[in-house]
């Protein structure tokens, strides 16, 4: 593996490093940019949708097509039965189900696919369908996660990781503390649904359009399911109205039940899920349930801490293990423990299954230590911001539970500038006066951290490839592996190679994603897109102006040291040279001016049996600073100043950068806020649409809403010495919780740790309210 | 047929489904695919279109869902879509100076991101540019696009856009000729669609709506169809006839004499809420945080009533208001008092040949209070997990005429009988409203759903009791900052 060292700094020219517009930006304002269901379709392309049960669980006795098949306009109508290859679409084990066929696992499964002539008659004609259905006394529907874990019902067994003794830790510790919470999930809501396109090509083949994370993932379940080699399948993604996760593995079903359905009708076929299927049919952020256990001393120093996080998977594994395995790595956070235990168990529910969602655990992780921090300080009666301050790692307390030592120090410096910044010191003071004299309304504040761990916890996806051509009048074509969802990758990547060949970034043109272009590719996920993509393309641009550089030399005379690439030209000794002109004139002495570009991260393993070694190869900082106000007759709630620092590394773009930390900040705000997603007793999701599950609008951005980037380079050679940025800042919003915590906890003068959920939704802000003033009142009998 | 102007274009239509949204239309049947579709339930804005209106002579502009409009009610209307804002016959990149200022500011502050939101947010914003020549403030900014969902980028760029599009030079409106143009053209004459054995009806006038309805009994009606479209996106309904109420003529009247307020029940929101403001500004808060500006700019007072939700924010406020609504049908009128209007859940005594022709609403007493206070998850474009209005006289220190009106709380909009009863003639004190507040019990067994439990629904309603009395009573803060509020 190859890895080019490129200092952004060498010439004058600077395209890295700069706030370009995203690459689509004036496409989008416009209208003109064109999304998997925008582009005109064949007049005669079919129109897939899913038939679903309306029973949670059961063994499937029959399924009645005929009403379906009796509606004008409908094609055809499959069952698994027509499945011709594998039906079984798991992405890393076994057990996502495309079309139920023996047994129901959850409200609302998909058992078949109605093919028809118009979306409208699709959608309508599969409500018809009767799906006969005998309980399994059995097996009941298991929908409450205590019931799971008594049962002991895991969807992947439990796994422990360990450092030093705990039970000697909290033999030593002068206190201990013990509490629980839950976390509710989040439903992605990505504007743009689940969505694709298939067409039959010419060799008996399929090509694909789909709205998906992970193109290579959907053409080779494209392929198995349908009995189809790898290269009969191409997969195209130009750009996604949105992922977060949603579109990782969970894009797949319905990019494979449009190619099923094109290859049996042999017409091009789209499936578009209306907004409500796409609620009901598509796994959430995991819910969690989090107990923890934690020895102190009066410094609030944690000496032992035993940890146990469980997430809802669902009815199924999909990437359940690892999303478990990092929410262990993160409850942590940034803080050392010197004994410490954490146990991570997957329940399984007879819900859809769960799925990646920005933060992939990381965030239902961090708000176990965020919480306990909280509630060390209030014991203590100290400052929750010095409790933290006192415990985040450091020099000599520098060992993660799983063993990978911390070796960049910054949160300490980061904490301290933004409490200074923000006049921290004088706002508490100020907020606990303001309280007293307020009865109804409290104020809140929070400042809080955020240690990221930077890398796929599964090894082998961290690779990344990647194509450049340079055209032979200078324009350059840009493929990568990555995948556009709004995050600025493309715009990034453009840079870079913009960086490389000396040029502006609008001569490098960008393009969709493609199976054939870029093979094997892993999915934009888990922050790395432009670590990953960034460098594929850094790699493949390298190659090709090491080429170009060895013509100068061979042909021009050039002497290498002297030769420059900038401002759309190359100069050297005896003069300079257009980069068209260059390109024109490499071509004609017969120089390859097309590369592949490849990169494989460096460093990382991880040995799970021992539960040791290093899975992340940095991390990535933040710290948020949050002050709300909480009406205690109502549990309404408002968020009134955010003040952000983050770490990126050198940023490829600023602008691009902070509205991933602004974007990411307030999509956690949501999750622990308004977002409140809710089953009912028979596992039908009732919050399904977005009249009842509430994103954060645009009255909720809160009017002081600051974010600075943190002046640090990548200790780690990534690309231009950046880091990744698309989750890290989602869990800053963990300040916004623990701010209307404080604000709870000011009516029983902060002495009661507050028992609050996530949702903070003002039902529950009010019930923990209640709580404290009746806990208050029986202290004081 | 029916005839509207599409961007600059006159487009005659016909041979459509009377229940085709405005969405639909221009997604499958034009080459228009800028509009995109997010929930087709009007709750995310990305089908944000804007709809230019000639009334009395005066052209307004006012941004609607598209995914909610049906395609008949855009007769004689202009539909500008995302495309409309720029002069352009080709599928070439346009330059950033090319762009229109709101699609510039948006790019400049960094305003998209997977941009699927983005048409949406800039046909809201062209609203606010077209009705404010300079920036209007945050205020104005967020109540135009509190309906306008972004998962992206937390809309702090958004918000700078809105104020950094007023730096520009101005643009003129490049559409305004073809609309003129559009607007001096003579009505048709019985605009309607007709579609195989379907129909859209668009009576302009009560007796041809009152003959229609007698009619066609079996017939939807529709002003805004901010809630009827959700039984075709969501529900998937057919109908034979739709009836749009939205063109006649005495149903758009606002009549203010001394005795009281007279709202026609096809009124937009947007309409006659000066006018019930200019009167009862405590309520500002109930029609602020009604849905969107998309709903409020299409939703009217008669459909709200018509649907009788148990959840819609206006029938509290006009059952403590003492409001009165007239129903009209061939055989005559009649008008009700509010509270005689609700049956039981999603039934009233609109008889299967009547419409709501207007609400009559009191003019307002000597000192009398009014307390407005809507409870929800999130505090714009919510529907309320409580909503309560409280209206009474207050003569020396004395409440009188207690009034109230509460939703969230039964199966229908209903006043708190007990609750009243107990403070009529009651001095305004803590205990008195402490005790009162207990009455809530007696009238109300609250349901649990998926927007709040039934003991939340109780103790807030109590707890809101009590901020009626912090209100009147003190100078304490008793809401928090929030910019919806």
């Amino acid at each position: 593996m190859r890895h080019f060292k490129m200092d952004a700094q060498s010439s004058g020219h600077k395209v890295v490093g700069k706030s370009l517009k995203h690459e689509s930006a004036i496409a989008q304002v416009t209208g003109q940019a064109q999304y998997v269901d925008d582009a005109l379709i064949a007049e005669q392309a079919l129109h897939a949708y899913p038939a679903v049960a309306n029973q949670t669980v059961g063994l499937i006795k029959s399924i009645d097509i005929d009403a379906v098949l009796a509606v004008e306009g409908v094609v055809t109508v499959l069952t698994a039965a027509d499945i011709p290859g594998k039906k079984d679409i798991g992405p890393v084990f076994p057990g996502d189900v495309l079309l139920a066929e023996d047994q129901l696992q959850y409200h609302h499964q998909p058992v078949a696919l109605v093919v028809a002539e118009s979306f409208d008659i699709a959608r309508k004609a599969a409500r018809l369908i009767k799906v006969e259905v005998e309980a399994d006394e059995t097996k009941p529907a298991l929908l409450d996660v205590e019931q799971a874990v008594a049962q002991q019902d895991w969807v992947r067994p439990p796994f422990t990781i360990k450092r030093g003794d705990v039970e000697q830790g909290f033999a030593q510790a002068p206190h201990r503390l013990r509490a629980s919470m839950t976390l509710g999930g989040q439903e992605h809501f990505y504007l743009e649904g689940q969505v694709a396109y298939a067409l039959p090509t010419d060799d008996g083949g399929v090509f694909v359009k789909s709205s998906t994370q992970h193109p290579s993932e959907v053409q080779h379940l494209v392929a198995e399911v349908l009995g189809l080699p790898f290269n009969a399948v191409t997969v195209e993604m130009r750009r996604m109205g949105g992922g977060f996760g949603g579109k990782e593995t969970q894009a797949a079903p319905w990019a494979v039940m449009a190619a099923l359905a094109c290859k049996k009708t042999a017409r091009p076929v789209k499936l578009r899920l209306a907004r409500a299927d796409d609620f009901k049919l598509t796994g959430k952020r995991h819910p969690f349930t989090n107990r923890y256990d934690v020895g102190f001393d009066d410094q609030g120093t944690i000496i032992a801490a035993d940890i146990n996080v469980t997430g809802h998977c669902g009815y199924s594994p999909d990437l359940s293990d690892a999303i478990v395995d990092r929410a262990m790595f993160h409850s942590d956070n940034a803080y050392f423990y010197e004994n410490v235990t954490i146990t991570g168990q997957r329940a399984r529910l007879n819900t859809v299954s769960h799925t990646a969602y920005r933060g992939f655990g990381g965030p239902q992780g961090v708000m176990v230590a965020e919480a306990l921090m909280d509630d060390v300080a209030r014991r203590l009666g100290k400052d929750p911001a010095d409790v933290r301050l006192h415990n985040l790692y450091r020099e000599g307390r520098d060992l993660t539970p799983y063993h990978q030592p911390v070796e960049q120090f910054v949160l300490a410096d980061m904490m301290n500038m933004l409490m200074t910044q923000a006049n921290y010191r004088q706002r508490r003071e100020a907020i606990t006066e303001f309280n007293k004299q307020s009865p109804i309304i409290k104020k809140g504040l929070s400042i809080t951290p955020v240690k990221f761990g930077i890398s796929f916890t599964v090894q082998h996806l961290n690779q990344a490839g990647a194509l450049v051509h340079v055209y032979t009048d200078g324009s350059i074509h840009l493929n990568h592996g990555g995948t556009e969802m709004g995050q600025g990758l493309n715009t990034k990547v453009q840079q870079i190679v913009a960086q490389v060949f000396g040029v502006s970034a609008d001569r490098v043109g960008v393009s969709a994603t493609r199976t054939d272009k870029v093979p094997n590719t892993s999915p934009t996920a888990a922050s790395s897109g432009t670590d990953l993509n960034g460098m594929a393309a850094l790699n493949a641009a390298m190659l090709i102006k090491n080429r170009m550089i060895d013509y100068m030399v061979e042909q021009l005379g050039a002497e290498k040291d002297s030769i420059e690439f900038g401002d759309n030209k190359v100069s050297y000794q005896d003069g300079e040279i257009s980069f068209k002109a260059l390109a024109q004139q490499a071509y004609m002495a017969r120089v390859s001016l097309s590369a592949n570009g490849y990169y494989a991260t460096p460093k990382i393993h991880f040995d799970r049996n021992e539960g040791k070694g290093r899975p992340f190869f940095y991390y990535s900082h933040g710290v948020a600073l949050a002050e709300v106000q909480v009406d205690t007759l109502t549990g309404e709630n408002s968020l009134t100043h955010v003040d952000i620092m983050h770490d990126v590394g050198n940023s490829i773009n600023p602008a691009i950068d902070i509205g991933q930390i602004e974007g990411a900040f307030i999509q956690g705000m949501g999750w622990l806020t308004t977002e409140d997603l809710q089953w009912n007793e028979r596992g039908e999701l009732a919050s399904n649409s977005p009249a009842t599950y509430k994103i954060p609008a645009i009255g909720d951005t809160p009017k002081h809403f600051k974010v600075n980037l943190y002046d640090s380079e990548n200790p780690e050679h990534t690309v231009f010495k950046s880091k990744a940025v698309g989750e890290p800042p989602f869990m800053l919003a963990s300040s916004v919780w623990c701010a209307l915590r404080d604000a709870v906890a000011s009516v029983a003068d902060y002495k009661i740790s507050p028992q609050m959920n996530a949702p903070a939704t003002p039902e529950e802000i009010l019930k923990a309210i209640t709580a404290v003033k009746q806990q208050a009142l029986n202290n004081a009998e | 047929m029916i005839r509207f102007l599409l961007n600059n274009r006159v487009v005659e239509l016909d041979g459509v489904a009377p229940t085709l949204s405005t969405l639909d239309w221009l997604r499958t049947k034009t080459d228009l695919a800028g509009t995109k579709e997010g929930c087709a339930s009007g709750d995310c804005g990305a089908c944000t279109v804007v709809i230019g209106e000639q009334q009395d002579g005066e052209l307004s502009y006012k941004s609607m869902n598209a995914c909610l409009l049906l395609v008949g009610q855009l007769n004689g209307k202009h539909l500008v879509t995302v495309e409309g804002l720029t002069v352009q016959n080709t599928t070439d990149a346009l330059s950033l100076e090319a762009l229109h200022p709101v699609q510039r500011a948006m790019v400049e502050c960094h305003g998209s991101q997977c941009g699927f939101c983005t048409p949406g947010f800039i046909m809201s914003m062209f609203t606010l540019y077209m009705n404010h020549v300079e920036y209007p403030g945050e205020h104005q900014v967020i109540e135009q696009l509190g309906g306008n969902l972004c998962r992206c980028t937390g809309y702090r760029p958004i918000l700078a856009a809105c104020e950094q599009m007023y730096q520009y030079p101005r643009a003129e409106n490049h559409l305004s000729a073809a609309a003129s143009d559009f607007f001096a053209l003579p009505a048709l004459p019985e605009a309607s669609l007709s579609h195989q054995q379907q129909q859209f009806y668009l009576p302009a006038d009560l007796a041809t709506l009152t003959a229609l309805r007698s009619a066609h009994p079996a017939a939807l009606l529709v002003t805004g169809g901010t809630d009827l479209s959700l039984a075709f996106t969501q529900q998937l309904q057919t109908a034979d006839a739709v009836i749009s109420l939205a063109d006649v003529a005495e149903l758009k009247q606002i009549d203010d004499d001394r005795q009281g307020l007279t709202i026609g029940a096809a009124l937009s929101y947007s309409q006659f809420m000066p006018s019930l403001l200019n009167y009862f500004p405590e309520a500002t808060e109930l029609f602020s945080r009604l849905g969107s500006m998309q709903v409020r700019n299409a939703g009217s007072l008669g459909g709200s009533l018509g649907n009788a939700s148990p959840i819609g924010d206006p029938a509290p406020l006009l059952l403590a208001l003492d409001a009165e609504i007239q129903l009209v049908s061939q055989r005559g009128e009649r008008w009700l008092a509010i509270a005689d209007f609700f049956l039981d859940y999603r039934k009233t005594q609109l008889a299967e040949d009547e419409v709501i022709a207007r609400i009559f609403i009191p003019a307002r007493k000597p000192n009398s209070k009014l307390a407005c206070y809507k409870i929800s998850k999130r505090m714009e474009d919510d529907i309320s997990a409580v909503c309560c209005v409280i209206h009474y006289q207050l003569i020396d220190g004395v409440m009188q005429n207690v009034k109230t009106g509460f939703g969230g709380m039964a199966a229908i909009p209903k006043a708190a009988n007990q609750l009243q009863d107990y403070l009529e003639g009651k001095a305004l004190t803590a205990a008195e409203i402490e005790h009162a507040a207990e009455r809530l019990t007696e009238d109300f067994q609250p349901m649990a759903d998926v927007r709040a439990s039934k003991d939340y629904r109780m103790q807030v309603s109590k707890n809101l009791l009590q901020r009626l009395w912090l209100e009147q009573s003190s100078q304490l803060i008793t809401r928090v900052d929030h910019a919806a509020l």
